[in-house]
């Protein structure tokens, strides 16, 4: 078709259709998902907490953060100077809470992208397969679930402390690591709703229409597993987070960068438990809780503009 | 004129735990474009076995063996690319349940013009208008295209689900107890809606149903099954109204007749349940529950012969009972 020969006079062409279709979609998404309260407190927190990651460099100096040009003494409580008190080497907690933001948040995000794709892509075809493939469909369907029980039978630490051994030593490394042994319960879970799915009768009348696996797949299964995946991924977040903190408690994780878990277990080693010294460890915990807080208020607010049952309910 | 569907000595067999369970048993079934064939029975008498191996829908685990012909080409046989062409673009089915035949987490329109892009009968930018067409078909406003299924009634839900079975501009029509979930006065309103479309569009109509009377009004022709057989089949009127064999007649009674005091008191059913499937009886299936088995029913299984047949031996309607079986056959 030859856009430039139409006349003036003529209907828009499908591409600005669908464009300007896709732009209403997003603005009624935008209109629903606006009337959820928590969720635009957990959206609102996360864009905060985003925008201060993003925004860090202009806090906090990072020569502050070294451990030879720390600007206070060791463990002074907190005062106007150093709002959430210092660590054993006198540097600002509240700095290093602020740097440690960056890759915590980059972590969680990537590693669960990485195990939600992976576990969403494993699950929707074992499902499918399992449900309405032929012999063939179903020995698919089998191997992949056998692999994904073999990955759910290891230890996720046992895994993800050799995979980070045997990759060279880096933030990349900590997410590929968390993300390829976090997946298997994401995979579990969409598999069931996938064959949950697959059950009901517009399935059938889809395959009855003449529509293919990917058909199948993509368009009715899909949309359907998706509230499911959603509340999965806002539980993963949290998950990757700690996990990269355990990662960088037992000493596999990047020792040159700052984050949550590091502080944590410096906070450990320096012994902070015993002697009381709770300003060092009370601020990473509890923003690791409230990122999950807010992780979870986002999700539920999602699945509830997803789904349009539960959106006519409230 | 050629048939549009040609269903000759079909057999599904279910592979369960427990060994093999015959659903149905050598069905013949064969439909003219612009005719409309009932097909009656009780639950579990292979009816809906019959419309999903039309298209190949059963589960992996169903045998099927015969000829299923859709407009010359034998659909057991096809290809699997060629078997998704067919699908719906040469024989739409409307299911049972409207209800749940939707998604519902997509728009009606999406929904109605699913085949249309899967089949690309219409280029992408007259999708839309195709949709309000069809939906004006079947007498609903086209703006209800924005709607997602959950925001329709019954009734209009199952309009949706025949606007989607006219998408693709089939020969045939499949509508597997396509009102059964229906009130009495939607189900009219579906019924006049299925005809006309038939008329105008001149589609062939397999109608599936357990409701005799619904057929008796829609159906030219109807087939009568049990326990995985047709027993009877002929014109609609001659069917119901003097039915020869025996279940068809049981199944006829069934109906109270409105004004008629006699139906009223005493609705005649029929006792006793269907034949498990994985074990039929010897001979007749019918016989454990037909009021005028005779000894020899336990041990013929008659096949289908013409009623009151002419002087050619043929006949419009046929019957597999051992009291419509020609004379000095040695049944009788």
């Amino acid at each position: 078709m030859n856009s430039a020969a139409a006349p003036p006079a003529a209907p828009p062409s499908p591409r600005a259709l669908a464009r300007r279709r896709r732009r209403e979609a997003l603005r009624s998404f935008a209109r629903e998902y606006s009337r959820r309260r928590a969720g635009m407190v957990g959206l609102a927190g996360l864009l905060a907490l985003v925008a201060l990651a993003l925004c860090a460099p202009l806090l906090v100096d990072p020569a502050d953060l070294t451990v030879t040009r720390a600007p206070g003494t060791a463990f002074e409580p907190p005062s106007a100077r150093f709002p959430l008190g210092t660590d054993d080497y006198g540097r600002s907690i509240l700095d290093l809470l602020i740097w440690g933001s960056r890759v915590s948040l980059t972590v969680g995000f990537l590693a669960t992208a990485v195990s939600v794709a992976l576990g969403t892509l494993v699950g929707v075809t074992a499902g499918h397969f399992g449900a309405s493939g032929g012999t063939g469909g179903r020995l698919l369907s089998s191997a992949l679930m056998r692999l994904t029980d073999w990955f759910l039978v290891l230890p996720t630490l046992v895994l993800a402390v050799a995979l980070a051994a045997v990759l060279p030593r880096g933030t990349g490394t900590i997410i590929i690591a968390i993300g390829l042994t976090v997946w298997p319960a994401t995979a579990r879970l969409v598999r069931a709703q996938t064959l949950a799915v697959e059950a009901r009768p517009y399935v059938e009348r889809a395959r009855a229409l003449g529509g293919g696996h990917l058909h199948v797949m993509a368009w009715h299964v899909l949309p359907n597993v998706m509230p499911v995946v959603l509340a999965q991924t806002t539980l993963l977040v949290a998950t990757s987070i700690i996990a990269e903190s355990t990662l960088a408690f037992l000493g596999v994780g990047d020792p040159t960068t700052v984050s949550w878990g590091g502080i944590l277990e410096s906070a450990r080693n320096a012994g902070a438990i015993s002697s009381g010294i709770w300003w060092y460890m009370v601020p990473p915990g509890l923003a690791i809780a409230l990122v999950a807080l807010a992780f979870t208020l986002c999700g539920r607010a999602l699945e509830a503009v997803i789904d349009p049952r539960l959106r006519e309910q409230r | 004129m050629t048939s549009l569907l040609d269903v000759r000595d079909l057999h599904v067999t279910y592979r369960s735990g427990g060994g093999e369970v015959p659903a149905v048993r050598g069905a013949d079934i064969s439909l003219k474009p612009g005719e409309t064939l009932g097909l009656a029975g009780e639950s579990g008498s292979g009816k809906s076995t019959v419309a999903m191996a039309l298209l190949r829908l059963l589960p992996a685990t169903a045998r099927v063996t015969g000829a299923v012909e859709l407009a010359g080409e034998d659909v057991l046989t096809m290809r699997w690319g060629r078997l998704r062409a067919v699908r719906w673009s040469e024989a739409a089915i409307v299911f049972q349940g409207a209800m749940h035949s939707l998604n519902p987490v997509r728009r009606v329109g999406e929904q109605i013009a699913e085949p249309l892009l899967i089949h690309r009968t219409v280029p992408r930018d007259g999708v839309s208008a195709r949709v309000a067409e069809l939906l004006r078909q079947v007498g609903l406003p086209a703006s209800r295209a924005a709607d997602h299924p959950h925001r329709l009634s019954g009734g209009q839900r199952q309009r949706v689900m025949i606007a989607m079975a006219l998408a693709c501009a089939p020969r045939l029509i499949v509508a597997d107890e396509a009102t059964t979930a229906l009130d009495v006065m939607i189900q009219a309103q579906i019924l006049a809606l299925l005809k006309r479309l038939v008329a105008d569009h001149g589609i062939g109509m397999l109608m599936i149903s357990h409701d005799l009377s619904v057929l008796a009004d829609t159906c030219d022709r109807v087939a009568v099954m049990y326990a995985g057989r047709i027993v009877e089949q002929g014109p609609a009127h001659e069917v119901m109204g003097a039915p020869a064999h025996p279940y068809a007649a049981a199944l006829g009674a069934a109906f109270p007749r409105i004004g008629d005091p006699a139906s009223r008191r005493a609705p005649r059913g029929l006792p006793g349940d269907p034949p498990d499937p994985a074990d039929p009886p010897p001979g007749c299936a019918f016989r454990p529950r037909c009021p005028v088995a005779e000894e020899v029913c336990a041990t013929v299984d008659p096949p289908l012969w013409p009623v009151a047949p002419d002087a050619r031996g043929e006949s419009v309607r046929h019957a597999a009972c051992v009291h419509v079986g020609p004379v000095g056959e040695g049944v009788r």
